[in-house]
Parts: structure tokens; sequence; C-alpha cells
């Protein structure tokens, strides 16, 4: 036991790195595998529609811990083969990112009046042109707020990898808590950072929402 | 793959679900309490009472449920405090869902078009009248939505309760899994409870969302 000094403080910004590591590969595979769960979506093809909907429906409703539990344990054994912990972990938070990002930016896609598409085909734009130049930048202005709001939901989920032994924030939290015995001041700590990187989120969200809201 | 060898442990998983479903419903109902004192006292006048239920909602919902867990499991017994791991989760998930619940009840309130209320104020009805006829059936249908898929991800939140060791599935699963070295076949099962449970609620919330807001929409 040992009393809590600025190395305990330096540990836990040190840990931040995977937090954001996490975070940015989440977003890094996740994002394009949303697009294209919302493409999938609101596709012309009822199987692509019934494929992606499934998808999505079971990753959102199992617990993200499950999901970590599953790729990091599970499916090692399954496949037979050593899968490094980075991997696993980022397949899990890639769909979990994937499935609700994927839904809210549906929600996006179908908010956008079906006469902007129709437009589109009467200028002649092929439906690739009207997705890419018509209705997408009207459904990304639409659902920039909810994306935001789910960035704190994920920057919130990457402490789950601590249970799993990853060194970010929560779990460097842990480790100086067990060190120097002063649960107290590490946790009120790792809080303080958490809220830290989410409030500006939180508030960002909501003034795009607000603003959104005068522009109807 | 094999899954015979979790046969010998379903009581264990019933049991574990049974814990889980405990603390969700206990979670949400403390939390639903907590959301409409919240409310009430966002529309209410006293200042200090608004900032510091603003505060509450911002800490809770800026801060990750692990840590608030692991701050009422590790932090409180220091304040003389020691809860056991269920009302310790309990307690952190209650705080947690109530945060969000605060929101989603104020939203429903504010939905209501003043010019509604001051209808109802014109044919006489007192503000209790307002409130009971005019105000909550379409507000409590706005929030609807809102409250039933937070509640979702509430029942697969409590899974979080598992790192103080709570008793619930997924502490469950730990226990299964550290017996029979079934990694892959345990989460698996264990994942497909959740997804039973979240899907059947689900169901029963759309149910009997269309069966208690049957009056027609606004065009």
């Amino acid at each position: 036991m040992r009393s809590f000094s600025l190395i305990d403080f330096a540990s836990l910004f040190i840990a931040l790195r995977w937090t954001v590591a996490l975070v940015v590969l989440a977003l890094l595979f996740g994002a394009p595998l949303a697009l294209g769960l919302a493409m999938g979506r609101i596709s012309r093809f009822a199987g692509l529609r019934w494929t992606t909907a499934a998808l999505i429906q079971v990753i959102q409703s199992v617990p993200l811990l499950g999901l970590l539990f599953f790729f990091y344990f599970g499916m090692p054994v399954f496949l037979g083969i050593q899968v490094p912990a980075l991997v696993a972990v980022t397949v899990a938070y890639t769909l979990y990112t994937a499935a609700f990002l994927g839904e809210i930016w549906r929600g996006g896609l179908e908010a956008v009046k079906q006469a902007q598409w129709e437009a589109g085909a009467c200028l002649g734009l092929s439906a690739w042109q009207q997705f890419h130049h018509i209705v997408a930048p009207q459904a990304l202005r639409l659902s920039l707020p909810p994306t935001v709001g789910f960035l704190v939901q994920l920057i919130k989920g990457t402490s789950l990898a601590s249970i799993l032994g990853f060194v970010e924030l929560a779990r460097a939290g842990q480790v100086v808590s067990a060190a120097t015995f002063q649960p107290l001041l590490t946790y009120a700590l790792v809080a303080a950072i958490y809220f830290a990187l989410c409030l500006p989120l939180t508030l960002w969200s909501r003034s795009l929402e607000a603003r959104l809201d005068g522009s109807r | 793959m094999n899954f015979l060898p979790l046969w010998r442990y379903q009581n264990q998983l019933i049991e574990g679900a049974i814990v889980t479903l405990e603390l969700t419903v206990i979670s949400a109902l403390a939390g639903l309490v907590i959301g409409i004192a919240g409310a009430v006292a966002l529309k209410g006048r006293i200042t200090p009472l608004r900032w510091m239920v603003r505060g509450y909602i911002e800490l809770f919902r800026n801060t990750p449920s692990l840590i608030q867990i692991f701050i009422v499991f590790f932090v409180l017994p220091n304040f003389g405090l020691k809860l056991p791991a269920f009302e310790a989760a309990a307690v952190a998930l209650s705080l947690y869902f109530g945060a969000y619940s605060v929101e989603i009840i104020r939203a429903g309130l504010d939905s209501i078009p003043r010019s509604q209320i001051e209808a109802g104020q014109c044919i006489g009805l007192s503000g209790w009248q307002v409130f009971r006829h005019i105000i909550l059936p379409p507000a409590l249908r706005n929030a609807y939505p809102a409250v039933t898929s937070q509640f979702v991800l509430l029942l697969l939140g409590t899974s979080l309760a598992s790192q103080v060791a709570a008793d619930e599935l997924f502490h469950v699963a730990g226990f299964i899994e550290s017996r029979t070295y079934r990694s892959f076949e345990v989460y698996a099962v264990i994942c497909a409870v959740y997804f039973a449970m979240a899907m059947s609620f689900k169901a029963l919330f759309a149910v009997i969302g269309l069966a208690a807001f049957r009056w027609p929409r606004r065009r």
C-alpha cells in the first residue's frame, strides 16, 4: 500500500490512449459496415432487407458484454485458432457500432422524402447518383445528432474492455485503486475523465439537434 | 461444438435469468420513480433544485455504468454504506436508468402544446383534471417507445452486475465456463437467453402499446 501520487495520475491518462484506440477502431470498421446495413435496410430486395434487419435486431438484443465474451473467449475455441485479443475485441465493438449506427442512419435515410429520390430520377441521375448527391447529404444532416449521441455510448462502452484485461481507463482505475487503496479518489478521477470526454459530445449533439429543429 | 455438458446447469441458468429479471424490474421501477420526481423538479420553480437535477442527469449519462456500479460497491463502504452486490448493482442501475428517465418523461410532458392546456383551463377543468385528462395520456404515449427501449437496454446492462459478483445470468455464465471450459457454447447460450428475454419484452411492449394507446393520432 502506498499513497496516491503523480505517477498514478499519469497512468490513468496513459491508459486513456487505449480507450481512444478502441473508439477509433470501432468507428473505422463499424461505420462502413453501418452504412452497408443502412442501405441494406432500405434496399429494393426483400431478402437483403430481412437479413440486415435480423442482424441488427440480434446484435441490439444481446449485451455488449456478451458480444465481447463471445468473440474473446468463445470464437477462438470454436475456430481452433489463436485470435489476438485486440482482433476479438475489435470485432465485437465493430458489430456493436455497425448495428446501432446502421439503425440510426436508416432512420435518417427514411426521413428524406421519397419525392427527393424521384426528383433525382427525373433529372436522369442513376440510383447511386441519387443516393450520393441528393439523399445521403440530407440524411447525414438529420442523423448527425443521434450519431454523436451514439459516440458517447461507444466511449462509455469501451469501459467493458477492462473486464477482458485491456488496460484502458477503467482497468487502469482498478489497478491504481488496488495499489493505492484509494477507491474514492481513483474512481472519482476515472469518472471525471469519462465525463470530460463525453459531456462536450452530449452538448454538441444537443446543439445540433436544436439547430435542426429551428430550420424546420 | 457440444452443448450437452451445459444441460446439467439448466437450473443455475434459470435462477440466473430470474435474478437478472429481478434486477431489471427493480431498477426500472426505482428509476421511473426518480424519473417522474426529476421531471417534476425540472418543471418546478425552485432553481437550485432544477440545477441539481440537471447535474445529476449529465453526471450519470456521461459516465460508464460499470464505473457507477464500482463506485457504489467499492467506494460507498468507505462512508459506512456497505451494500451487498445485488443491492449495490440495483442502486447504481436505478440511478443510471433514472437519469435517462427524467429526460424521457420531461420530453413527453413538453410534447403537449401549451394551447391544449389552455383549452382545458377554458372549459373549467381543475389543475389536476388538466393533468390527468389532457397532459398525461398523450405524454405517456409519446414517452412510451423511449421508455421501453431504454428498459431493454437496462435488461442488457444488468450483465455488468456480474463484475461485482451479483449472481445474475452473466455471473452464472462465468461459473459454468469455469466448470466446463466450453467458452463458445456457454457464451452462445447466454447470448441466446438474453436475446430471447429482450425479444419477449419488445413483443410484450408492442402489444401493450397497441392496446393502451388506441385513440387516433393527430394528422
